[in-house]
């Protein structure tokens, strides 16, 4: 049962608000900017409500269930976030206003600064990027600068280890570099042999993600760093699998140069249409100067009667601008309530709650599901959706079945290295309950998949549209679900 | 899996077929497979271009992933599929056959020597393949 457009419900002359008479005088449009008609949906106030609240009812949600979307640490987002960034004082401010104005919004802005550095191990941060992929934008340009500022121009490669995320070489190459893949040794590190064949001097850098994408921490971390930096390189570190490291290891200590942060995973701000994402920047103090302007500092100093004066400053090499304004405010509040709440101690907390719980529900799957790299894993793990004995059952098959069951599937097909891929991440706010009851779907849909499989192929049953036709909407796009007859 | 005889195949999961010293280039039924229903290809070069072994000459995208597929072989480029963008699917069904994706003059076929024959790709595929 699917609810029907907005304009299926639309009826002549319905109305939901009725405006007052006009108070000021008409004043006649040009003709030629008069449309003859309008084609908007005419609705009462309740069926709007309806209308909406039922769409919401179609939807997922991590308030609604486990979302175990690999790479995407899709933890609960505490209330008390949205409570924080709700309170007047911050949320009615402008990015207008006169900085002496907004002294509180800038306190938050550069203690949260002070944190993510203590926390990362960095010597600057700014907290611009409006997500993740920006942040590591942001992050390459930065790169480049360097390489730029010292005149040593024949840097064009990215070396980029196949384990890592998919934006790194995405990133790479809009900042105008050569992508060059680094493969995996067998124990799913970065292999030593091959990084050393692929670095000379054209290597501007490489992109670490760590953990990496099968969930596994780079064993030879210390030793990519070390290859990439004596061939004159930097080291971009992708902050997205943090989760994992929180208070245990700090990326500036391993020697990793910049990195991105994703506020709305490792943080608990919401993803996607709940968001927006934010992606803060850290850099080691040999890039500070090229950060994007502005940053937050003091500028003048305090003393015990006088609070300091913060204001923005403009790093001497900057990249420049890459936002509007100063980034996504209201994600900073509740990153600053995130991690005043959990404090130092509490950080580590969660960093080895997601791991013993990834490690957990690995423990209670492995039997059915064939773990492409033997290890205890980090935050997240991938096992393989498929077998040998009912090979019509694919990794997607087996997420569409997880859906009758009420969860979220697993990333699919993600990292490209283990075939049949499911990533599995179920963050440290999960109960055991909820991942025992997750593992035993999860197994009894391996045991399905050998004893019925068109169950899986036909999956999903119980939602309210079955299996989408994947091939047709990649290939016949329509971005507009219904073009009014007059303006087509 | 259909894996011919007469080509040399590539650890990518390009094949190569040569005929006098024209090569023809495309992905094994293997690669199809592995990629699921391809949706989209892009061939990259054009007639006259010069490709070094393992530059990219297409690019293919499934619902599942985006692939390149790079040359096996250096060469001048002569030949290149122009049917595919209309019908992708057609790798899916015909990947050895109607889904060849360019054809090249070879500059050196020595560079063949180094390829996969058909039961050395075969064996390679079922070790990757549980």
């Amino acid at each position: 049962m699917t609810e029907p457009t907005i304009y299926e419900l639309s009826s002549p002359g319905r109305r939901g608000v009725r405006y007052p008479d006009s108070d000021v005088p008409q004043a006649p449009l040009p003709t030629d900017f008069i449309r003859k008609d309008l084609p908007m949906p005419e609705l009462s106030e309740l069926d709007v409500v309806r209308h909406f609240t039922n769409l919401s009812k179609l939807n997922y949600s991590i308030d609604g269930g486990f979302y175990p979307l690999g790479s995407c640490t899709m933890k609960y987002n505490p209330k008390v976030n949205e409570q924080t960034a709700r309170l007047p004082g911050l949320a009615f401010t402008h990015p207008l206003q006169p900085v002496e104005t907004v002294q509180g919004d800038l306190a938050l802005m550069f203690e949260l600064q002070e944190w993510l550095k203590e926390i990362s191990g960095f010597a600057s941060m700014t907290l611009q990027p409006a997500a993740g992929a920006q942040g590591e934008f942001v992050g390459v340009m930065i790169i480049r600068a360097y390489h730029l500022s010292r005149h040593d121009t024949k840097r064009k490669k990215i070396l980029i280890p196949d384990s890592a995320h998919g934006t790194n070489p995405a990133t790479s190459a809009m900042a105008g570099f050569d992508v060059v893949g680094v493969p995996s040794d067998a124990r799913g590190n970065v292999d030593l042999e091959e990084l050393k064949k692929v670095c000379d001097d054209q290597v501007a850098g490489l992109m670490l993600t760590n953990p990496n994408t099968l969930g596994l921490f780079d064993e030879n971390v210390l030793e990519v760093i070390k290859i990439v930096h004596e061939a004159g390189g930097l080291i971009y570190g992708d902050g997205a699998n943090m989760n994992a490291l929180l208070g245990i290891a700090r990326p500036g200590d391993l020697g990793i140069d910049v990195m991105h942060f994703n506020l709305h995973k490792t943080f608990s701000t919401p993803h996607g249409g709940g968001g927006p994402g934010s992606g803060p920047v850290g850099v080691a103090k040999h890039l500070a100067d090229f950060l994007p302007a502005p940053i937050v500092d003091i500028i003048e100093e305090g003393d015990e009667d006088t609070p300091p004066l913060y204001g923005f400053v403009t790093p001497s090499k900057t990249i420049g601008r890459v936002k509007s304004f100063y980034g996504h405010f209201g994600m900073l509040v509740r990153t600053y309530t995130y991690i005043a709440m959990h404090g130092p101690d509490g950080m580590r907390k969660i960093a080895e709650n997601a791991v013993l719980n990834a490690n957990y529900l690995l423990s209670l799957v492995r039997d059915k599901y064939h773990l492409a790299y033997d290890r205890i894993c980090m935050h997240e793990f991938v096992v393989e959706g498929h077998w040998g004995d009912a090979p019509e059952v694919h990794a997607l098959d087996i997420s569409k079945r997880l859906m009758d069951y009420n969860f979220h599937p697993p990333t699919n097909y993600f990292p490209l290295i283990v075939p049949e891929a499911l990533m599995i991440e179920p963050t440290e706010t999960e109960t055991k309950q909820t991942i025992e009851a997750f593992a035993n779907a999860l197994n009894k849909i391996a045991d399905e998949a050998h004893s019925d499989p068109q169950l899986l192929k036909d999956a999903p049953h119980n939602t309210p549209i079955g299996r989408l036709d994947e091939v047709r909407a990649a290939k016949e796009l329509v971005l507009c679900c219904w073009m009014p007859e007059q303006n087509a | 899996m259909n894996i011919p005889e007469n080509l040399k195949f590539a650890q990518s999961d390009e094949w190569v077929k040569l005929e006098g010293n024209i090569a023809t280039i495309g992905i094994s039924d293997f690669a199809q497979e592995q990629l699921s229903d391809i949706v989209y290809v892009e061939i990259t070069v054009a007639s006259g271009d010069k490709v070094k072994k393992n530059s990219l000459v297409a690019t293919m995208e499934s619902v599942k992933a985006a692939a390149d597929v790079n040359s096996p072989v250096s060469g001048t480029i002569t030949e290149i599929n122009d049917d595919l963008a209309n019908a992708p699917e057609t790798v899916n069904s015909d990947p050895f056959g109607k889904a060849w994706l360019v054809k090249l003059e070879v500059d050196d076929p020595s560079e063949l020597d180094a390829l996969m024959d058909a039961s050395a790709y075969q064996s390679y595929c079922s070790n990757r393949s549980h």
